[in-house]
């Protein structure tokens, strides 16, 4: 502690307890109440509120919730409030009964309860997740009305499990296997391929989220992680791995998750998430921004790898400063930037913009859709830019 | 002593993951391979046996889809079936099992898997033939009079099936 800040901790210290000895004073006698006692499993404060947004539809099984990035301190979601896409609901999976099956062109087909996976050398890795269909709004101008409904479809967490690989490797695969098929144990039993060189190269069978057990939303018992990729193909609940010489061709591979091209022609297998950032304060939300100093905070994310510069811009995009990049920046994580700024009262336009190590630079929309067309639904990952009017309000822009 | 710990270290990791594996996992009985090898890939060798009409798809459709797809496929609320042929390179495109989807084995696979919504897996395979017939009818792909099987089922080519490509990115916005 410095001198300077021991006199005004001394200080703080003086005045408040003044104003204790006034209260002690009005409640002589009474004490205070013992705090509550130790539990099980603890909870958050029961002031604290965030929570994730569904889309409005008439199917909460078959939806998205969105996570709030505003409230988000730091760069990992809580496990309680990652976004969740599912397709036929929640299932409810005991996991003694659970089992992987792993066939196709293997020499060795194998099944694996939980408890022999969890035997292989265990390995653990930080990555977001994103729905390529984050932000698909935003295609058609702007159209969430905040981040969380611009941006929520993306979260961060540590996951542990087992790799891919390790696991393939007893079956011994076929040298003319190209592909695998992953399929979930949900009412649907979602079908997506993966090529075997990225199941081979760093995806995990993970069990585990944040420190705990993965949460039922998840992919209870068992799902997928596949660093960097849209996240539909992080397969939860999952079942079933068939290695194949090609693609499967799921519904969920070409009627959904294909991008339309203005010639009427569609992207297949587009599963890289390019580089993305968002503001996330200040951005639309109930109160209006008070004058004076804000500090633009952020995430910056890519599924190529590590974040390496993030750019704001307080004019739509005319200068742009460098804001910080607060560590650790790790390859395909939320990374928090922040720039200090002063608000005052003079209308702002917010944006950011971000570089990944491999020198990929997020576009502007313009840019995105003189290349892509607005019908493409997945992977809008333009810049996104805030509105700050004179009154501090703040809108989609 | 480093030296000799870190070949023992090497040693022990080599005996553990070398060659002959781990050891874990276990045979899967025959049963559990044939029951769990559904899902059809475009050349169709995984399809069931079985066979339906496009009339039986007819009756199906109105009992079992249209409250969530329409009367004819085409009114919704839920994703659009039929038409849309000619639309995709416009502003409104419509992405329906005929004008979009590369492959009619997936409207099988998919059908079985994962409808009707609220009740997916209930349908037999007999069913989920006629459903398909009558879908792709209904798309003017397959005939009136067609009862799909197996065999028809392969032979069925899609309009869009050339319309995808692979992935251009990196080096394409």
């Amino acid at each position: 502690m410095t001198d300077r800040s021991r006199r005004r901790f001394l200080r703080g210290t003086a005045t408040t307890a003044g104003l204790l000895g006034l209260a002690g004073g009005a409640h002589a006698g009474q004490g205070r109440a013992l705090g509550l006692p130790v539990s099980g499993y603890g909870q958050r404060a029961r002031h604290e509120t965030a929570a994730r947004w569904l889309t409005p539809t008439r199917y909460l099984a078959s939806t998205a919730s969105w996570t709030p990035l505003a409230d988000q301190v730091g760069s990992l979601t809580p496990a309680g409030l990652h976004y969740e896409r599912h397709h036929a609901g929640v299932p409810d999976i005991a996991p003694d009964a659970h089992r992987l099956l792993i066939h196709g062109l293997v020499r060795r087909p194998l099944e694996f309860t939980l408890a022999e996976l969890r035997r292989f050398p265990q390995a653990e890795r930080l990555c977001f997740l994103e729905c390529s269909g984050n932000s698909y709004r935003e295609w058609q101008g702007p159209g969430g009305v905040d981040v969380q409904q611009t941006h929520g479809l993306t979260s961060c967490s540590v996951w542990s499990g087992v790799r891919l690989a390790d696991v393939l490797a007893e079956c011994e695969p076929q040298p003319e296997a190209r592909w695998l098929v992953a399929e979930g144990a949900d009412a649907a039993r979602l079908t997506r391929s993966l090529p075997l060189a990225k199941a081979l190269d760093d995806v995990l069978l993970a069990y585990g989220q944040n420190g705990e057990a993965l949460r039922p939303e998840q992919g209870y018992p068992l799902r997928l992680l596949v660093p960097g990729y849209e996240g539909s193909i992080s397969v939860k609940w999952l079942s079933r791995v068939k290695l194949s010489a090609e693609p499967v061709y799921s519904r969920e591979e070409t009627s959904k998750y294909t991008d339309l091209m203005p010639d009427g022609r569609a992207r297949a297998f587009t599963l890289m998430m390019d580089a993305k950032s968002v503001i996330t304060a200040p951005s639309p939300g109930p109160t209006p921004l008070a004058p004076g100093f804000q500090e633009i905070r952020g995430l910056a994310w890519s599924g190529r790898g590590r974040v390496t510069r993030v750019e704001v811009s307080v004019d739509g995009g005319e200068h742009w400063q460098d804001a910080t990049l607060h560590g650790p920046v790790l390859p395909v994580c939320h990374t928090r930037f922040t720039l200090p700024w002063r608000f005052t009262g003079a209308p702002a336009l917010l944006a950011s913009r971000c570089t990944d190590e491999t020198g990929y630079v997020q576009p502007t929309r313009e840019a995105l859709i003189a290349a892509r067309g607005a019908n493409s639904f997945y992977h809008y990952n333009a810049i996104q830019r805030w509105r700050v009017d004179a009154d501090g309000s703040v809108h989609n822009a | 002593m480093p030296e000799r710990a870190l070949l023992l270290t090497v040693l022990l990791w080599a005996s553990a993951t070398g060659a002959e594996g781990l050891g874990l996992g276990h045979a899967p009985d025959a049963a559990t391979l044939a029951a769990a090898d559904t899902a059809i890939g475009p050349s169709g060798e995984e399809l069931p046996p079985g066979r339906g009409s496009v009339d039986e798809g007819a009756a199906l459709f109105a009992a079992q889809c249209a409250a969530c797809h329409g009367a004819t496929g085409r009114e919704g609320p839920d994703p659009v079936l039929v038409g849309g042929q000619g639309t995709l390179a416009t502003a409104k495109p419509e992405q329906t099992i005929g004008s979009y989807w590369p492959y009619a084995t997936t409207v099988f696979d998919y059908i079985r898997r994962a409808m009707p919504f609220t009740r997916p897996g209930s349908l037999s395979d007999d069913q989920v033939y006629a459903l398909t017939a009558f879908l792709l009818a209904r798309n003017g792909i397959l005939p009136q009079d067609t009862v799909l099987d197996r065999d028809g089922l392969r032979a069925v080519r899609m309009p869009n099936q050339d319309g995808f490509f692979p992935d251009p990115r990196p080096g394409a916005p």
